[in-house]
């Protein structure tokens, strides 16, 4: 048992699975001698050689169309992208090929390759450093869209992508890099994919978020709890795609109402198809109009109005107010 | 070895692919099918590139250009590669030139942005014509070849028409390698509410040969 940030969870989590695993590889911008720029990748190179732990050219495009041939040819590659802003040059690689190849080859091939990559706000950087982009991911059949929440889940989290034989493409919050430490067993684990957790249970009404948008969901719970005297279930769904579509229904078939939260913009994000689902599965459950704390819709704000624009905590309490007065 | 058109060498993916694979020193082997038109633009408006063997210049690698309708030529040059490949000795890029006498699609018009003299002068160059006048002229062209190799493709039209149309369910089979809950409940509503597909009832005929091209298509002269 160790207390580490998530970063140094991370970390573990690559070191653990090259060691379990011959077939894992690291390859990206920086990854090797550098660690990373956030050095979650530290040491591998130094343990693992240059030739599992890859510095490549500045290239996304190039990184994940390797890494799909890497994957093709029974590898399993852990490719970062160094900003999810960058991920746009390498979308197609993405979309037409990654997510796609189990399809288009009907099951002869498969890519079992993983793509991580740092995401959103919260550490007042410039464009492309800040966004939160995992509502265009989880719309791509083919793949898995996950985003932990704290060192412990991210580290079990990313040995199940890593395993896992489809490509996941995993989103690690800037802002909980170094936020807090937490106690990690030694042994390695892995959560499910595509399971959400009750991270606190209540009966008012559930809150649901991921990510860095975990803490705010639970801070606002706190809030609520000592000035309201309500209890708010809240729920992490550490997958957004697939999503656990039933863990969802079965918390608002108990509270009857529903608060999503999160870092993208709202129209047409993940918030949009929580909803939906949970008008699906519990609609004569509902007391409330399911509401939305996102980001606005408008292109990026530059740093100094992120707060204004990424939810926090009073904008938060506020839509659990409102929701249970309605 | 990666094959693609001279298009495609306009695309970033083309030269991030080139970079790699000049820093890493692996064994590639690009080949280039230039046919001097993707769909309706011309190689020069593709590139200001005097060829594209010499893009190979630029990331450290070897580049050759062939002529891509001698079939001899293009031989010998992707075997060096590939000799130089196995050898570890990196990679290569080969710009095979060659000429598209067809369409690009069957909605493409080739008239429109081509004219027919260019055509009928690639036409006497066209590598199918080129290899068997060797061939015959070396005397090693063997009986009947021709003829079976034509009543193969037929044959292999005819296996592929045949086939009867797949059950819409197995676009499920191979989307995950484990459905997904949602996705399993959207399988299981379309096999409710799909009846098994029947054989295709009005299947259409294969094409007849001698049928009548396409604007712009050729029709072999074999």
């Amino acid at each position: 048992m160790a207390k580490l940030n998530m970063v140094k969870a991370l970390n573990q989590a690559l070191f653990q699975e090259m060691e379990r695993d011959a077939d894992v590889l690291v390859l990206g911008e920086d990854v090797g001698v550098d660690g990373g720029v956030f050095r979650v990748t530290d040491d591998l190179q130094r343990t693992y050689g240059s030739q599992r732990v890859i510095d490549s050219p500045l290239a996304e495009a190039a990184i994940i169309g390797t890494a799909v041939g890497m994957a093709l040819y029974g590898l399993k590659p852990v490719c970062e992208i160094q900003f999810s802003g960058f991920a746009f040059q390498c979308f197609h690689q993405i979309e037409n090929h990654c997510a796609r190849y189990r399809m288009r080859s009907q099951g002869r091939f498969h890519v079992p390759m993983v793509i991580r990559m740092p995401y959103g706000g919260g550490v007042r950087a410039l464009e492309h450093h800040s966004e939160s982009e995992e509502q265009f991911y989880a719309h791509i059949p083919g793949l898995k869209m996950v985003i932990p929440s704290g060192p412990r889940n991210a580290r079990a989290l990313l040995a199940a992508a890593i395993r896992d034989p489809d490509p996941v493409i995993f989103f690690e919050a800037k802002s909980l890099y170094h936020a807090a430490k937490e106690e990690v067993p030694d042994e390695s684990e892995v959560i499910a994919i595509g399971r959400a957790q009750v991270a606190r249970e209540g009966d008012a009404l559930t809150l649901i978020a991921y990510g860095a948008m975990l803490r705010v969901a639970l801070e606002a719970a706190d809030v609520l709890r000592d000035e309201d005297g309500v209890a708010v279930e809240v729920i992490d769904l550490l997958t957004v795609s697939p999503l656990d579509r039933e863990t969802l229904v079965a918390s608002v078939k108990k509270t009857g109402r529903a608060v999503v939260v999160h870092e993208a913009p709202r129209s047409f994000g993940p918030g949009a198809e929580i909803a939906a689902s949970i008008m699906d599965g519990a609609f004569l459950s509902l007391e409330a109009p399911i509401r939305r704390v996102t980001a606005y819709d408008v292109p990026f704000v530059g740093f100094a109005r992120e707060k204004a624009n990424v939810p926090d905590v009073p904008r938060v309490v506020s839509a659990v107010r409102e929701t249970l007065a309605f | 070895m990666a094959y693609f058109g001279d298009g495609a060498t306009s695309e970033g993916d083309f030269h991030e692919a080139m970079n790699f694979a000049g820093v890493w020193h692996v064994p590639v082997v690009f080949v280039c099918q230039n046919n001097q038109w993707a769909i309706s633009v011309p190689l020069k408006k593709q590139t200001h590139s005097r060829t594209i063997a010499q893009k190979a210049l630029a990331y450290g690698l070897p580049g050759i250009q062939v002529d891509g309708n001698d079939v001899l030529a293009v031989y010998a040059a992707t075997r060096e590669a590939v000799e130089r490949a196995r050898a570890g000795d990196g990679p290569t890029l080969i710009e095979c030139v060659t000429y598209r006498l067809g369409v690009h699609t069957t909605a493409d018009d080739p008239t429109k942005y081509r004219s027919d003299l260019e055509v009928a002068m690639w036409e006497q160059k066209d590598p199918l014509t080129r290899f068997r006048a060797y061939l015959e002229k070396r005397n090693l062209l063997e009986e009947g070849l021709e003829q079976r190799v034509d009543d193969e493709i037929a044959e292999a039209v005819r296996r592929f028409e045949a086939t009867p149309p797949a059950d819409p369910l197995v676009m499920f089979d191979h989307a995950y390698a484990e459905l997904p809950p949602d996705v399993q409940a959207q399988r299981d509503a379309m096999a409710a509410s799909e009846p098994a597909t029947p054989a295709r009832p009005d299947a259409t005929p294969p094409t007849q040969p001698g049928a009548t091209p396409m604007r712009g298509q050729r029709l072999t002269r074999r």
